[in-house]
């Protein structure tokens, strides 16, 4: 099979005020027609950047110095500017992240698909537009005729990447470069542009270069992987290599960081350290300092890149680099996660007193209208949700994009004052206190946020932020008391005292978010609330802030409440599990009886489409139609009813009330009424 | 005592200002953040050229805000029994430092124009020719000797132009050494505080390598002193720049319309300062009846038409003062206040625009995560405010000090014109310009006035405007795009 | 849409009527008719007859806010407020200290004042977007950075030396066109040439540069790159895109100042002797007439509101995402 894309050697390097970064230091790969090669690697590693440096699309920092891009028998960077502009488009397509920011929001979507017809193909007139039809129809956009005069603004996420994805097809290029095409979108959304994506490869024979740091992305769609560390790539496989035997240490580190059942109750590996800067000169392995199978040759001597026996399976690391080695290496299998016996000692049943009670709570928005204002509708973020959560557990409130959940964790805060309903905090009524009274009980509930570079003010020291809740909360009076608990909290969180005299852009994401619990945590909370606290996270850091947060609830018998949209995580680390669709609990129960047999179709379709591990087709996925409706309109009935594969007459009428399925498991479905009636 | 010293009320908002630039200094040091940008500004060869230019003109200005009235000599026949200095007449003028430093050519008027260098007046006038031989003089029309300008030298004809060369050369010959001096005297500096070789240092220093663009703030220097010093050796005995319609050294005008435009320029920033950071905040973090109030408020007066707001406010001004003549003893009181009323009203018209901007800011950063954590801590709003979004929103602030300078100088000068600005007894770039307006029309043309005024305003703007671009740049990176060559290039080969 | 348009037209009513009282209060109230007497009368002739005659002529001489002799709605229609300030909402805005009509002087001197003003206006838009598209084009090119120093240095020429500039060169040196003056017809031409070349010439330094910042900020873009992806050339990346998106600000930037034109310009009117109502302004403030300064503060105001308007209405109709909302 002759290779369609041939990258030797590739060098970019970028221009910062830090130095010379070396992005890309030298990496080569071939991609094959019609397969998918998947470049995996956390943020930083330079896989974005070998993307654009094929397309050379780089920032006006960047430059490619050396190397070549063979695509076909033509070095795309020794082509005249003209000619790359023949290959952009028309034999290579992009898609990127941010659907909403890559569509010029002021072009209709029609435009912007003619745009590359006429650049590249004779269609004109009415062939084209019949071309333009045909592509929306086959990126599954409903209504396409409609759609070709509408702006991007009015597409949903997951509409705009379809379009995208069209704009990219239209001149049926040989390569389309996908840099991480579904990241910015929910999982069952990325399902279906997953789907599309094989599908489309499938019709076309096009090769897909996958830019992504989601293994189980890459187990769905890679035929082969690379993974990207340091400006290198450390390893490359076949899909079936990679997820058998990873070889790297690296790479078996990443696997190992990954949470998911199997792990609960056991700490995540952590990869110690960070990735060295891209500035350094480097002597050895770029892994080494943070490597634990690693001796004086990994510092001393960089690793060549071998197959080490196993054909098609190249690994940049001296444990490969001899037979003596390699049996070294097999003899050291991966290491079983290590079971804590301490930890989940507390069993579902043995579940203590609640510590925070909220039952029937709503969060309505007022839509404001016409010429004076008038309410005509409400958003109704969080329409009436009830649940419990007991000191030391655990409760992980999943749902996609929209569905509520941080509407509901801000109201339950008394951040946004809950429209109806109550929050009961240790027997107290949260939403009846005002004032001071309130601000008296606000050291108990506190709260861990999604971004760890906006939770924490640029222009604060460590110390001041630290102290700052103490300070209004009155926790710790003294100067002196207050210095002795702020080195206790970093201490407990991870980090030397000598960061309190520093300032948040001095440490790095993972180490912002100790920061942030250790906030948090300075004011002696009995529930955290905790906002997507890994999400914006790669997997090995991700690891390190789970493992945290565990061991903090061990310790401190602190209750969660873990909103999240990532499963992996709420099955290593929640004791049990509400799943929101469109404001409301559509099921409800300890993550053993959820996960394992949801009963909700809503469920069972989130639970389907979130990517594993597993090779694809092992396990069906069940495709949801249509996307989330919005909430001031809400369909009528069950929610979920239009989108539902096992719809009745009846889930039209009125909301299903919850039905008890077992011990802990509850459900808002009418499959499950009792078959009396 | 010889002298009274005055504060007049922009002499102390200016060094207040000072202290308060001094406080600032002595923060950002402290701070690593807040160092950082500035330290990209101090590597902006542009911006460090232009800050020297700006240097010297805060001198004269600084210079100019001291004042004080001088003891008159004791006049001759008064009782001096008493005890001296009890009963000290002082002059009715108010002087400042800058005067005494420039008393050879403030106190040397001529009678009217006269060109730049001339010794002779602009225009014929009837002279008398005193008679050959001690017979009854003739009166011709000619032009006359200024009493002042060239008046030592015996010929002028012949010797003018030998004696305006020679004076430049000595003054071009002492700007060498002591340029090379101050350079020396940098050199050592900067080595011994780095520990470095001094030759490798001047090395770096010449191929413009070093992180401080010692090279083009040198450069700076050396053009500034061959400029300078001629013109001081020049102007004790030559009108350098001419005299204007009255007889007064155009020179001397020029050097005292830096401070009018200094204050303007940066106490209008100070006095809207409180309101615009305070109400905008307030407007951004609050928002419901506050926002509206606050919005409203800024909106009906930034649509009232600026200059004639400021026309209103002058002629409310003008008003008070006539029916208040006791508050203010001396011309320069008055003067004085209308400066400070006019920088009043330039602040009030202008302080919606960062009031806005200040706004939008805010409702942006009420939505960031750090914001919440604070209120999920229940700490105060004005302890967020000022904790959390006041800090964020401080270089938008020093960027609209700033950038708004310049078009403060530019104001006054069009103010003036107008006759809205400053009091006509001030000296300043716009009564300059306004005076010399009606001189374009004179055959032959008095051009020196308005030239004057253009190359010092063009100076203190553009150096302004110059450093405040690398400031915007240091602190809004969005918008820097430099020149980049293709730094790799090597690699490739 | 058309509820806010409304909306904002209803809140541009209440600010006028802001403007309205902070000009009554800044004329009235801080200044009083007494005090505006003394100064016109001038230090010597002032007398209280004198004074009382002063008010008398100009009708000045009624209570500011509440008439207690009057019946009836007199109470409030025969005081100075409601006569000087409010009759200005039905543009009757009295007689200036010369005896003429204020209404009737503004409607034939905004003619000359949009003579000058509009050519200025669009020419001058017209510059600076090329200009700082051409910067913008050549980003980080020297074409570039020489373009922002000229643009620096001429933003730091103050407008009076382009006027006293322009004059001395085209009419003083090359005797081109007149130095100063009006007339009516073509003849307007001949004059009107220098103050629009120095008009548009000095307004183009900071307006390039803005705008350059505008384009830089979209080419920065992500849709930008999805552009050059497409395998667009440079020139349609940059025409089609970037300048359709930058245009939107630049253009609804443009519209608060529309409504303006009518005020003319102060200081070009007044030195190349234009009777339009920049010149007709200064004349006020210097003769101190109040009556004219005062019309003229309100005409502006509302001028400006109606420009926050229109720029409400222009962004519904250039900004698709505005226009769906």
């Amino acid at each position: 099979m002759s290779a369609l894309l041939d990258i030797r050697d590739l060098k970019t390097w970028l221009d910062s005020s830090g130095g010379t970064v070396r992005a890309i230091d030298g990496i080569s790969f071939e991609v094959a027609r019609g397969e998918t090669f998947a470049i995996v690697g956390e943020s930083g590693c330079g896989k974005s950047m070998t993307a654009l440096s094929v397309l050379r699309l780089l920032p006006e920092a960047g430059q490619v110095v050396g190397g070549s891009v063979l695509l076909g028998d033509e070095d795309l960077l020794r082509l005249p500017e003209a000619s790359m502009r023949g290959v952009r488009g028309r034999r290579i397509a992009m898609i990127f992240q941010e659907p909403a920011t890559s569509l010029n929001p002021v072009m209709t979507v029609g435009r912007q698909i003619a745009e590359v017809l006429e650049r590249h193909t004779a269609l004109r007139g009415a062939a084209m537009r019949k071309r333009m039809l045909e592509l929306l129809q086959a990126v599954g956009i409903p209504d396409p005729l409609r759609r070709l005069d509408e702006y991007s603004f009015q597409l949903s996420g997951g509409m705009k990447q379809r379009v995208m994805i069209a704009v990219a097809l239209a001149a049926e290029p040989d390569l389309l470069i996908a840099d991480e095409p579904t990241t910015a979108l929910d999982v069952t959304i990325q399902a279906q542009v997953l789907d599309l994506l094989s599908g489309l490869q499938r019709d076309s024979g096009m090769a897909i270069l996958l830019i992504t740091h989601d293994l189980g992305v890459v187990a769905r769609m890679a035929h082969k992987v690379a993974v990207m560390y340091a400006g290198q790539i450390i390893e490359v496989a076949t899909r079936e290599q990679f997820f058998r035997t990873p070889r790297h240490p690296y790479s078996r580190k990443l696997f190992e960081a990954l949470p998911g059942s199997e792990r609960r109750g056991g700490e995540l590996a952590v990869i110690r350290g960070q990735v060295p800067p891209l500035t350094t000169d480097f002597r050895g392995c770029r892994f080494a300092d943070r490597c634990d199978s690693a001796w004086e040759r990994c510092h001393a001597e960089v690793p060549g890149f071998s197959s080490g026996g196993d054909e098609g399976h190249g690994v940049r690391c001296h444990l490969y680099d001899d037979a003596q080695t390699r049996t070294r290496e097999q003899a050291s299998p991966t290491p079983e996660p290590v079971v804590d016996e301490r930890s989940d000692a507390v069993q579902p049943a043995q579940q203590g007193a609640a510590l925070l009670s909220v039952q029937g709570l709503k969060v309505h928005f007022a839509i404001r209208k016409g010429l004076f204002k008038r309410t005509v509708g409400q958003v109704r973020a969080v329409d009436g949700m009830s649940f419990d959560i007991a000191a030391g557990r655990t409760l992980a409130l999943v749902g996609e994009s929209g569905c509520g959940k941080t509407t509901a964790g801000k109201a339950i805060l008394q951040l946004i004052r809950p429209s109806a309903g109550s929050v009961k905090f240790d027997g107290e009524e949260l939403t009846r206190l005002r004032g001071r009274a309130l601000r008296e009980r606000r050291a108990d509930f506190q709260l861990i946020f999604q971004d760890p570079y906006s939770s924490l003010n640029p222009r604060m020291r460590v110390t001041d932020i630290l102290s700052e809740g103490m300070q209004a909360l009155g926790v710790a009076d003294t100067v002196a008391a207050r210095e002795a608990r702020m080195d206790r909290m970093l201490a407990q969180v991870g980090l030397n005292t000598e960061a309190k005299l520093r300032y948040p852009h001095e440490f790095s994401g993972g180490q912002r978010q100790r920061i942030a619990i250790a906030r948090a945590l300075a004011v002696a909370p009995k529930l955290i609330v905790c906002d997507e606290p890994t999400s914006a996270l790669d997997v090995s850091v991700q690891a390190q802030i789970l493992n945290l947060l565990k061991q903090l609830q061990r310790d401190l018998k602190l209750g969660y409440l873990f909103i999240t949209h990532n499963i992996a995580v709420v099955e290593y680390l929640a004791h049990e599990v509400a799943v929101m669709y469109l404001g409301r609990i559509v099921e409800r129960g300890t993550v053993d009886a959820v996960l394992r047999t949801p009963r909700h179709p809503y469920t069972q379709a989130l639970l389907s489409a979130v990517p594993t591990l597993e090779p694809a087709g092992e396990r069906a996925v069940i495709r949801l139609r249509g996307e989330l409706p919005s909430p001031a309109n809400p369909p009528s009935g069950c929610h979920f009813h239009p989108r539902c594969p096992q719809a009745m007459d009846e889930c039209k009428l009125d909301y299903p009330a919850a039905i008890r399925i077992g011990e802990n498991h509850e459900v808002n479905c009418l499959l499950y009424r009792p078959q009396a009636g | 005592m010889p002298l009274l010293p005055i504060i007049l009320w922009t002499d102390a908002l200016i060094f207040l200002l000072l202290a308060a630039i001094a406080g600032f200094v002595w923060y950002v040091r402290r701070h690593e953040h807040l160092r950082a940008p500035w330290w990209r500004v101090a590597q902006t060869p542009a911006a460090m050229s232009a800050l020297v230019v700006l240097a010297v003109f805060i001198i004269v200005g600084l210079l100019d805000s001291v004042h004080f009235r001088l003891a008159l000599p004791a006049a001759p026949g008064t009782q001096t029994d008493r005890t001296a200095g009890r009963n000290v007449a002082y002059a009715v003028d108010v002087k400042s430092v800058l005067d005494l430093l420039l008393a050879s050519i403030a106190d040397r008027p001529e009678r009217t124009y006269s060109a730049p260098l001339a010794t002779h007046a602009y225009a014929k006038e009837m002279v008398e020719r005193p008679g050959t031989g001690g017979g009854p003089g003739t009166q011709i029309r000619d032009y006359p000797r200024l009493k002042y300008g060239g008046a030592h030298l015996r010929d002028p004809q012949r010797d003018r132009q030998a004696d305006v060369l020679l004076t430049g050369f000595r003054g071009v010959a002492l700007a060498i050494p002591l340029w090379l001096l101050v350079s020396i005297m940098l050199v050592a500096a900067c080595t011994s505080a780095e520990q470095l070789a001094s030759r490798a240092f001047w090395h770096a220093l010449w191929s413009g390598k070093t992180e401080v663009p010692w090279r083009a703030i040198l450069i700076t220097l050396a053009l500034l002193l061959l400029l300078v010093l001629p013109v001081a050796l020049l102007s004790r005995h030559y009108h350098v720049l001419g005299t204007d319609k009255v007889g007064l050294d155009v020179l001397y005008l020029s050097l005292k319309s830096v401070r009018t435009a200094l204050v303007i320029g940066t106490l209008t920033t100070l006095v809207m300062l409180p309101f615009s950071v305070l109400l905008g905040i307030m407007a951004g973090y609050l928002r419901g009846v506050v926002d509206d109030i606050i919005q409203y408020f800024y909106t009906t007066l930034s649509s009232i038409p600026g200059v004639l707001l400021i026309a209103a406010g002058v002629l409310v001004l003008q008003v008070y003062i006539e029916t208040h003549p006791d508050l203010f003893p001396t011309s320069a009181q008055r003067a004085d206040f209308r400066l400070l009323w006019l920088c009043i009203i330039l602040g009030i018209t202008s302080w919606t625009g960062l009031c806005r901007l200040l706004r939008g800011e805010t409702l942006k950063l009420r939505e960031l995560e750090y914001v919440q954590a604070a209120q999920a801590f229940g700490v105060s709003q004005w302890r967020i405010m000022s904790r959390h979004i006041l800090p964020n929103v401080m270089h938008i602030v020093l960027i609209a000090v700033v950038m708004d300078f310049s078009g403060l100088v530019l104001a006054e000068a069009v103010l003036s014109y107008v006759g809205v600005g400053v009091d006509p007894s001030m000296i300043s770039f716009g009564t300059m310009i306004n005076a010399a307006r009606l001189e374009m029309g004179r055959e032959p043309m008095v051009w020196w006035s308005l030239a004057s005024a253009f190359v010092f305003m063009l100076a203190l703007v553009l150096a302004a405007n110059l450093f405040a671009d690398a400031v915007r740049d240091a602190f809004d990176p969005r918008v820097r795009v430099g020149i980049r060559k293709l730094r790799f290039a090597r690699a490739e080969a | 849409m058309s509820a806010y348009i409304v909306r904002r037209a209803i809140y541009a009513v209440f600010i006028l009527i802001g403007v309205n009282l902070i000009t009554f209060a800044l004329f009235f109230k801080v200044n009083t008719p007494d005090d505006m007497a003394r100064l016109q009368l001038g230090v010597k002739y002032v007398t209280p007859e004198a004074i009382a005659k002063w008010k008398a002529e100009r009708g000045y001489d009624k209570p500011l806010l509440y008439d207690g002799t009057a019946t009836g709605r007199h109470k409030f229609t025969d005081t100075i407020y409601f006569e000087k300030s409010v009759e200005m909402f039905r543009f009757n805005f009295g007689r200036a200290d010369d005896g003429r009509d204020i209404a009737y002087e503004i409607s034939t001197r905004m003619w000359p004042s949009l003579a000058l003003a509009v050519p200025v206006f669009l020419v001058g838009m017209l510059l600076q977007i090329t200009f700082a598209l051409m910067m913008a084009f050549f980003r980080a090119t020297y074409i570039d950075f020489w373009g922002v120093v000229l643009c620096v240095v001429m933003m730091s020429i103050s407008g009076l030396f382009y006027i006293i500039g322009g004059q001395y060169l085209i009419s003083k040196l090359w005797n081109l066109v007149p130095i100063s003056g009006y007339a009516g017809g073509f003849d307007a031409l001949k004059f009107l040439a220098l103050p629009v070349a120095v008009g548009v010439i000095g307004g183009i330094g900071s307006g390039a540069r803005w705008y350059r910042t505008i384009f830089l900020e979209e080419v920065g873009k992500d849709y930008v790159r999805t552009a050059r992806a497409k395998g667009l050339s440079e020139v349609v990346v940059f025409f089609r895109h970037i300048l359709r998106n930058a245009l939107i600000p630049i253009l609804t930037g443009a519209v608060v100042a529309i409504p303006l034109l009518f005020m003319g310009s102060l200081i070009a009117e007044s030195f190349f002797g234009i009777p339009g109502l920049g010149s007709y302004t200064i004349e006020a403030i210097q003769s101190q007439d109040f009556a004219v300064v005062r019309s003229m503060v309100f005409i502006g105001s509302a001028l400006y509101i109606l420009g926050l308007l229109l720029t409400d209405i222009s962004y519904t109709l250039v900004d698709p995402r505005v226009r769906f909302e």
